[in-house]
């Protein structure tokens, strides 16, 4: 099954909104925990860094017993030099961001590493495209 | 054992099939089917919010009153620590703890003083290294019922130690035993409880096979009878055994002050403990040392069987243990003794789950997500269904149809109506033609 969320741009109290869906959805469906849990961690990361650089976007969510596939798509400001923002700590967060504890510089470093698959095309002044998928092992 | 045995129940007569209970239900365990509230056994963990907010008193919490004591060759009571927060100008907690007396009770173990050693016991699990981090308190039983069907992931977490209230009870049956050399089931071990959740765990312990406590009577049954007595109890500073630790567990934050770190988190009221349990799963409180979550608003004193104004009883507690010594139980082995601890670990209900079957579940979402797409969204509750997205939930799990929706309803009988009235022209234009044509002949 497919999975739209729009990640409004403006707004830190909502990012996590659609991690928290399709958590309780994949529950319901019966996925193990810890597939949920990879799925929900970079996700969330996904939509924070959504919010902080990009003025939002729009995530899919494609769903099958065997794979999670999430696409997350914005028409943000686009990232230079990708293998710089890959590395752990790498952080553009500005001081209000990371007073609110954000910008950490581990946001693409953990959807890396909680996915089994993962792929970055960025564009500067058009937009990133996030492609993430999780396997299901049972 | 019953797997699902509950404190709170409905009392039919009074419910009036109203929606203030579905909708406030944290685990969308009722329903409203036939005009009257149901209860999904399952998924209800005990915590009382229905009772809290029916306007018609229908939501009540099953316990015994005081004729219990009569079952009993010798009787213990367990106040728990939030009862203290009942009453003004309390001295200390002696008073309570003779006034019980008065009331019919041969003896006297303060849950506070059972929570003390839980303290020391956590502390030391803490320390050890060895415990999952963050440690999550289960003294709270609506949190561990809610953690055992809606986070799975955090059942690691959970302290292994048994619930204040659990080991005061195995604690006191032991001193009385001894005391009176009468077998453990001549005596009656009888809990003075602020909420169903803690009495329902007599009947369902969490850990444990049996538990240690044999009655709950609510705080709100004891309190206008233990006012009165109290009166008449005089010079008890010396009576009461716990300490300033062990009376802070009764509001929320209390359980986490006594283990002396800062890197705790205390929440209370259930919606905002779904909130920390959430971020736990999440991997975003990585450096909090122990979660405590109390599913009522200000811990115990918020309890539904409580009397007292929870923000009162709060500030109650503070000048109650103001000139208290800071603790008065220790473990006194740096081992934790194994009957602290549960006797087994709990596993996982998935209540929530669609179907065992993945392939089945998956096809029952998109279900669900077709059946929403016809409902308005504006989760009125009149289908008995707390939200339209239950109501679709429930249709696809088999219990209950679209037309319980009084839009789809309204819309069913619109097209009734126009197939009527459409049927209804036919045959008056079929009736004008034959009169224009018996004219014309």
């Amino acid at each position: 099954m497919t999975l739209h969320y729009i990640v409004p741009g403006d707004d830190f109290t909502r990012a996590g909104e659609a991690s928290g869906d399709l958590k309780r959805k994949m529950k319901k469906l019966g996925f193990p925990s810890d597939v949920i849990r990879k799925v929900s961690i970079a996700l969330y990361e996904g939509e924070i860094n959504m919010v902080i650089h990009a003025y939002g976007g729009e995530i899919t969510a494609e769903i099958s017993s065997s794979e999670i596939d999430l696409t997350l798509a914005d028409t943000g400001p686009g990232i230079p030099d990708i293998e710089k923002a890959m590395q752990d700590g790498y952080s553009t967060a500005t001081e209000q961001v990371r007073n609110l504890g954000f910008g950490a510089g581990m946001g693409l470093p953990n959807m890396k590493k909680y996915t089994d698959e993962f792929q970055i095309e960025s564009e500067v002044g058009v937009g990133t495209t996030v492609r993430m998928k999780v396997y299901n092992h049972s | 054992m019953s797997e699902f045995f509950h404190s709170v129940t409905l009392d039919r007569d009074k419910c009036l099939g109203c929606t203030n209970c579905i909708k406030r239900c944290p685990t969308s365990a009722i329903r409203v089917q036939e005009g009257k509230a149901k209860i999904l056994s399952e998924r209800c963990i005990d915590c009382g919010e229905c009772i809290r907010v029916c306007p018609h008193h229908a939501k009540i919490a099953v316990c015994e009153t005081l004729d219990i004591l009569e079952r009993y060759e010798y009787t213990v009571a367990l106040p728990a620590p939030s009862l203290y927060a009942q009453f003004n100008n309390l001295e200390g907690p002696g008073t309570v703890v003779e006034g019980l007396k008065l009331l019919g009770f041969d003896d006297v173990f303060e849950v506070a003083q059972a929570a003390e050693l839980i303290s020391d016991a956590t502390r030391k699990l803490i320390n050890s290294g060895k415990a999952p981090m963050p440690m999550i308190s289960c003294a709270c039983p609506t949190i561990s019922r809610l953690i055992r069907i809606r986070f799975p992931d955090l059942i690691e977490y959970m302290s292994p130690l048994l619930t204040p209230a659990e080991l005061a009870g195995k604690l006191a049956r032991e001193k009385a035993c001894k005391e009176t050399g009468l077998p453990p089931e001549k005596i009656g071990v009888i809990f003075i409880t602020p909420c169903p959740a803690k009495a329902a765990s007599i009947n369902m312990p969490i850990g444990l096979d049996k538990s240690n406590i044999d009655a709950s009577i609510p705080i709100k049954e004891v309190y206008p009878r233990l006012v009165g007595l109290m009166h008449r109890a005089e010079d008890t500073c010396d009576i009461s055994d716990s300490g300033r630790a062990g009376v802070r567990w009764g509001s929320s934050g209390g359980e986490a002050h006594a283990l002396l770190s800062d890197l705790y988190l205390a929440a209370d009221g259930i919606e905002n403990c779904i909130k920390v349990l959430n971020d736990l799963e999440d991997e975003k409180l990585n450096y909090i040392k122990f979660v405590e979550l109390n599913a009522c608003p200000g811990g115990c004193v918020g309890g539904v069987l409580q009397v007292e104004n929870p923000f009162l009883a709060k500030t109650k507690i503070k000048s109650l243990i103001r000139y208290m010594p800071p603790y008065r139980n220790v473990l006194h082995t740096q081992e934790i003794p194994d009957d602290f601890r549960w006797t087994y670990k709990l596993e996982y209900l998935p209540v929530m789950q669609l179907d065992t079957d993945m392939e089945k579940a998956f096809q029952k979402m998109d279900e669900i997500e077709r059946l929403i797409k016809k409902f308005p969204g504006l989760d009125c509750g009149s289908c008995g269904s707390p939200s339209c997205r239950s109501l679709a939930e429930d249709i696809v799990r088999g219990y209950s149809t679209e037309e319980a929706c009084v839009f789809v309803l309204r819309d069913e009988v619109h097209q009734i109506a126009d197939s009527l009235s459409r049927i209804s022209g036919i045959q008056l234009g079929r009736k004008k033609a034959a009169e224009a044509e018996d004219k014309e002949d």
